[in-house]
């Protein structure tokens, strides 16, 4: 195991957006079973601590690739973007008014305890991501258009931070209905 | 993570909240969100003849203390100029509201959203800053 290795080398991937998950878990697992600790049972402490590092960087790696975002953050920061999700704030104004109708139509489902609406909301939101991670692929892989690609993920943030929104609302409707 | 009295304040009785038609003479509109938290702020602002902001409104999808940064810059814009209102700064939100580190993106997004909808403004009616002081920037005077 290379100690230089990026992500994407220690998984034996190809530094690309579009990955083979099934290889992904193939690796991880592979990686996951020569650094564990029954293996090391015997050997030395400096060896033991050396596994137990490798299985942290194999942890690592192997839950920044599965995530789509996360993906596309590490593949932007190796190729020297920053993202910019903690600083830019001046998203599209059309972007912006649409995730706030969003939002406002998730409360609204919410206070009136409109499950299938915001089921609906979710589907459609999920329509919406699955767009703009193709456009995440075209733009990472084919354009080699890494500002859009910044772009792209800043956009995404706001759909998990939705998605997570109508989660909570529905666990709550869920709960009220049991406690009735 | 415990709010400030004034966070609190602010986030319960959330000061000119809603919206103005966005055609409305002397309205302008600034959008900016925060994608490290999801956290989407609309502030408007509704400038008078005399140049000066009459009035303000925000709407706010995010935290407590994103709230509240809105509510407090939408009481502080009220009756200063642009240049005045520009001329906010985050640290002096952060500082009113007792922001704790973690939730200083928020009064930069209450910031960049003030300016934001003087850009907004100022795009609409042509006036800079160099121009405000000495044209009325409620009249347009490209037209």
């Amino acid at each position: 195991m290379n100690e230089g290795a990026n992500h994407f080398e220690l998984m034996g991937l190809p530094i690309a957006f579009a990955i083979d998950a099934e290889k992904l878990e193939r690796a991880y697992r592979d990686l996951q079973s020569r650094v564990h600790p029954d293996r090391f049972a015997s050997a030395s402490g400096t060896e033991k601590r050396l596994a137990m590092q490798w299985a942290t960087r194999a942890n690592e790696a192997y839950r920044t690739l599965k995530d789509p975002v996360g993906r596309a953050r590490y593949l932007l920061l190796l190729k020297g973007f920053d993202t910019g999700e903690e600083t830019n704030t001046s998203m599209p104004a059309d972007f912006l008014m649409e995730q706030m109708e969003l939002r406002e139509a998730a409360a609204t489902a919410r206070s009136e305890r409109d499950a299938p609406g915001l089921e609906g909301l979710r589907s459609t939101l999920e329509e919406s991501r699955k767009d703009m991670l193709r456009m995440l692929a075209r733009a990472l892989d084919a354009d080699h258009n890494y500002d859009a690609g910044c772009s792209l993920v800043r956009k995404l943030r706001f759909f998990e931070k939705l998605d997570e929104e109508i989660d909570d609302a529905l666990e709550l409707l869920h709960e009220e209905e049991e406690a009735r | 993570m415990a709010y400030s009295e004034k966070v609190i304040d602010h986030y319960e009785n959330p000061r000119n909240v809603g919206s103005f038609q966005k055609d409305e003479a002397g309205v302008a509109t600034g959008m900016v969100g925060a994608p490290a938290c999801g956290d989407v702020m609309k502030l408007q602002i509704k400038v008078g003849a005399d140049g000066r902001i009459q009035d303000a409104k925000f709407k706010t999808y995010g935290c407590g203390s994103a709230i509240a940064s809105s509510s407090l810059v939408t009481e502080w814009v009220k009756g200063k100029t642009l240049d005045e209102a520009g001329s906010i700064r985050n640290t002096q939100i952060a500082e009113e509201l007792a922001l704790p580190p973690v939730k200083i993106h928020c009064s930069i997004l209450a910031e960049d959203a003030i300016k934001a909808a003087i850009a907004d403004y100022r795009k609409k009616h042509g006036t800079t800053e160099t121009t405000e002081t000495t044209e009325k920037p409620g009249l347009r005077a490209a037209d």
